[in-house]
């Protein structure tokens, strides 16, 4: 029965951390706006985190490149288990227009094992909830196949 | 006998309470600020997913302080529905406190150890407080005792208004609410990653918070003791009582340390000498 009740606080209370690999802030002023009374995601218990040592998703918008590659995979790290990670906005996903610079890494799935994908230059508030929703799908779908 | 049986159910029942205390808050202070808020139950499921997640702790010692402040925790609720000694109840509580803070100490993380700083002078400014709020309440009652409390005839407010408000502000600091949230605010993200509770994941935090609700629990019954006669009155003042916490953490911003120290004593201070000046010409 306590499995069940965790099973159910993991579907219910995702905290996201949220990472900047150097984006160029338009994801990230999406992702504060998910906070603001017009979205309030609170309303899912999703909360904005500071600390990956208490959040459960890592939202990483941004390019990553050769310098941060080490901070971000240091985040992950000290996320415990289970934990989810959301790549966000063109940039988080491929590199976006900065792809073939010469200190860009790529995607955050280069990094990264990525969960989740939003689209966009930036992503829409709405889409960027559709894309918590979808990780929290994926967490349910594993705590299924575990039993 | 009876009173055994009280305070084990009370044990018990704590944590419950303590946890719906704390989605009703984060849904009035969602609905004060326009917002639709999370479900009543959410605490619950936050604190069963922490239970659900890997252990990730820095050093053994992290565990022993959980737990023993958990255990003073309970012991707090426990002896108080025992009605047993307030300044005994009032050791154990500091002694839950301070294992917490040692927890947070133990650790190298610099947002931690400020937390910690923070959190000893919060404790500093809170507890001789309620040790005059004790103290006003033993001259008025004859004992120190919960039970004496109870069994005195009229409510402890008549003649201790003032002393309410000086328990008001020890509330205030211990709920850890706006502008007295300086060491584990909810919303310092990017100024001290939450303080004493940054180095604490998982599990441990799961413990934390339900001690966190027993704390809760306990303070609400000092509160209650002021209105003991009668149980309508006793609901009344706290309802009242918690409602104006929530709206003060509200509209207020967080201060510093010094200006909580300084506000804090003085007021405290001043208005506890006034009440007790008044009970001894009267």
């Amino acid at each position: 029965m306590l499995k069940d009740w965790i099973n159910k606080g993991r579907l219910k209370s995702p905290w996201v951390v949220h990472f900047d690999c150097g984006s160029c802030n338009g994801c990230d002023i999406e992702v504060l706006a998910c906070l603001t009374p017009i979205y309030d995601v609170e309303r899912f218990g999703i909360l904005n985190i500071g600390d990956p040592k208490h959040a459960d998703v890592l939202l990483v918008t941004g390019t990553v490149n050769h310098r941060n590659k080490h901070v971000l995979k240091n985040i992950y790290d000290q996320m415990p288990e289970p934990k989810a990670v959301i790549a966000m906005g063109a940039c988080g996903l491929t590199g976006g227009v900065f792809r073939e610079a010469y200190n860009v890494v790529g995607g955050v799935d280069k990094v990264l094992p990525v969960d989740v994908y939003v689209r966009g230059c930036p992503p829409k508030p709405e889409a960027i909830i559709d894309g918590v929703v979808l990780a929290l799908e994926k967490v349910k779908a594993k705590l299924e196949a575990a039993g | 006998m009876g009173k055994l049986l009280l305070a084990t159910l009370a044990v018990f029942l704590a944590p419950i309470v303590g946890g719906l205390i704390a989605g009703i808050d984060r849904k009035i202070t969602a609905r004060l600020q326009s917002r639709f808020g999370p479900p009543i139950l959410q605490p619950f499921y936050d604190v069963f997913k922490l239970l659900g997640k890997a252990p990730m702790m820095m050093n053994p010692w992290q565990i022993l302080t959980v737990w023993v402040y958990l255990l003073s925790s309970m012991l707090t609720v426990f002896l108080f529905f025992m009605g047993s000694d307030l300044l005994l109840i009032f050791f154990v509580m500091t002694i839950g406190a301070v294992f917490f803070v040692m927890g947070a100490l133990s650790t190298q993380s610099p947002y931690a150890q400020v937390g910690a700083q923070r959190e000893l002078i919060t404790m500093l400014t809170y507890e001789p407080l309620i040790i005059l709020v004790f103290v006003s309440i033993a001259m008025v009652t004859g004992s120190f005792k919960v039970s004496e409390v109870f069994a005195y005839g009229k409510p402890l407010l008549y003649q201790l208004p003032l002393m309410f408000i000086v328990l008001g502000y020890a509330l205030t600091i211990k709920l850890r609410k706006s502008p007295f949230d300086i060491s584990a605010c909810h919303h310092a993200h990017q100024e001290l990653v939450r303080g004493v509770l940054t180095e604490y994941s998982g599990p441990q935090l799961a413990i934390i918070e339900i001690a966190h609700w027993y704390d809760v629990v306990f303070i609400l019954g000092l509160v209650g003791l002021f209105w003991a006669t009668s149980a309508p009155g006793m609901i009344i003042l706290l309802v009242v009582t918690y409602f104006a916490e929530l709206v003060i953490d509200n509209v207020t911003a967080r201060m510093t340390w010094k200006w909580m120290l300084q506000s804090v004593w003085c007021w405290g201070l001043a208005l506890s000498v006034l009440n007790l000046l008044w009970l001894y010409a009267g």
